[in-house]
């Protein structure tokens, strides 16, 4: 039923982190939370209360110095493919109130918050903790409202919210393509606030699909990862680290066992489509 | 619950003789008039909630505004050279105007031009002073709601009247009906309290979500994502 959704030209937004050029200076959240209306608490020391679409996370090696080497790791929404083409993201397939769905032409994972109820079932689900919960009703500095954005919608107490890679930017750069006759939008077009606001280029967004956007070959890189990749969750956010340890970071595996390469592991969800 | 037990022993035991049978003697003729009683009072009450529903239900749930002006669409559309679009404009960023703001209409209306009531109210009361006027927008969305006029103008080619019927040649503004418990248009609900059957030809379109999602089923064969409609 939903595969016939399907948009015949469909795109499949992703992310590209290189993990080698980030300084985890946290300017990627700082976007985030200025560009998509994202609520703040006066105290935000307790990071278990935080809301935030995108997370520097930091990683250490674990070892004694001169040997300890750290990481930050930005995390935002994987807006996972689920395995095969069937869009069976972990989140997805749990909402009992189809507040979130995959869209099958931008691989974008949804988020609607008049929809939800809060019962954060996708939240359990999420092995990447992607998803955060509004425990209290927003709430801004005074006259900070002014400057809020008119194109994403404020969340209220008890909904759960996450990263949308920006969609209304999505939406915004397609206005402009309808108005100029233009069916396909180009690479700087359509580009989410984090990559857009990371100072040392880390962050690379485009269609994994399209040969022509820099995301295609990055993904391929000897150097890629995904987060927990053997959880089949088929994630859009790849990873470049020249660190081993750091690739090994990125799942959880038994002693004996050897780093995964990504090349042998991606999935194409669309490539099967055709024989439908 | 004692005191009934005893009398219905009681009575049932004295039944068989006397009491049994002269019920069913006197009490058939009253009933079948009680019977209608009972039948017209039920339609009376189920009229009645009837006539509340449809009729005053409505009267209660929406109030009347009118706008701050009565603008008479038909004359400036005889006048403009580009249609809805003169005033109605795509911006080039490809986003929609809407409502036109105080600047498009000082292009004309710096002083009175024709002296007509609502013209010189328009000018002393807005012009003069520099006021935007708090236009009550028929078709507004809640803020969740992303709509693209430019993916159904120009993406689908659909005309304004398609959604918004004839306001374009209408010479006086309609009432504006804000739903008491809800704040928004009756527009979007439609005007159809039932909403059974379609509208009349130059009646705006309903534009509660199933309505797109309908209309995005039969034209675009699904009824799209979420995120297709909303931020």
């Amino acid at each position: 039923m939903k595969e016939n959704n399907n948009h015949s030209n469909a795109k499949r937004y992703g992310m590209v982190i290189d993990l080698d050029k980030c300084t985890g200076c946290g300017s990627c959240m700082v976007a985030c939370y200025s560009e998509n209306n994202v609520p703040f608490k006066t105290d935000e020391t307790n990071k278990l209360d935080s809301l935030n679409w995108i997370r520097v996370y930091k990683i250490s090696n674990n070892k004694p110095y001169p040997h300890s080497e750290v990481c930050y790791l930005p995390m935002p929404c994987m807006q996972c493919d689920g395995i095969g083409k069937h869009g069976h993201s972990p989140c997805v397939s749990v909402c009992p109130a189809v507040a979130t769905d995959y869209d099958y032409s931008t691989g974008i994972v949804s988020q609607i918050y008049t929809r939800c109820f809060g019962c954060r079932y996708c939240m359990a689900a999420c092995p990447y903790h992607a998803r955060k919960f509004n425990w209290w009703d927003p709430v801004w500095p005074a006259d900070m409202e002014k400057y809020l954005s008119p194109n994403v919608s404020a969340r209220m107490r008890g909904v759960v919210e996450k990263c949308s890679f920006c969609f209304h930017r999505y939406q915004l750069a397609r206005d402009k393509a309808y108005l100029e006759k233009r069916q396909e939008l180009a690479e700087d077009e359509y580009q989410t606030a984090c990559a857009q606001g990371c100072p040392t280029g880390a962050i690379t967004f485009g269609d994994l699909n399209n040969k022509s956007h820099a995301v295609y070959k990055l993904k391929k890189s000897p150097t890629a990862f995904r987060l927990l990749e053997r959880l089949e969750t088929n994630p859009k956010v790849y990873y470049l680290s020249s660190k081993s340890w750091v690739r090994r970071a990125g799942d959880n595996y038994l002693a004996h066992e050897e780093t995964e390469k990504i090349n042998n592991k991606v999935k194409e969800p669309y490539e099967a489509k055709e024989h439908l | 619950m004692s005191s009934t037990d005893k009398n219905q022993t009681v009575s049932s035991e004295a039944a068989p003789d006397s009491v049994t049978p002269e019920p069913e003697i006197h009490d058939s003729p009253p009933s079948t008039t009680s019977g209608w009683a009972v039948f017209m009072f039920f339609m009376i009450g189920f009229v009645g909630s009837l006539l509340s529903g449809w009729i005053l239900f409505p009267e209660l749930l929406y109030s009347k505004k009118e706008q701050p002006i009565d603008f008479n669409h038909a004359i400036h559309l005889d006048l403009v050279y580009d249609g809805c679009n003169s005033c109605h404009y795509f911006r080039d960023d490809g986003t929609f105007a809407g409502v036109p703001g105080m600047d498009s209409c000082v292009d004309c209306h710096m002083d009175v031009m024709t002296g007509a009531p609502e013209e010189v109210k328009f000018v002393d009361e807005y012009v003069t002073p520099g006021i935007e006027v708090p236009w009550l927008i028929y078709s507004e969305q809640p803020d969740c709601v992303f709509f693209s006029h430019s993916a159904h103008v120009i993406g689908a080619d659909m005309s304004c009247e398609s959604c918004h019927g004839d306001i374009g040649t209408s010479t006086h503004l309609p009432v504006y009906q804000e739903n008491r418990l809800t704040g928004y248009s009756r527009d979007i609900w439609g005007h159809s309290i039932s909403r059974l059957g379609k509208p009349e030809p130059g009646e705006p379109k309903p534009m509660k979500m199933n309505d797109c999602a309908d209309c995005h089923l039969e034209k675009m064969g699904h009824k799209g994502a979420c995120f297709q409609c909303h931020k």
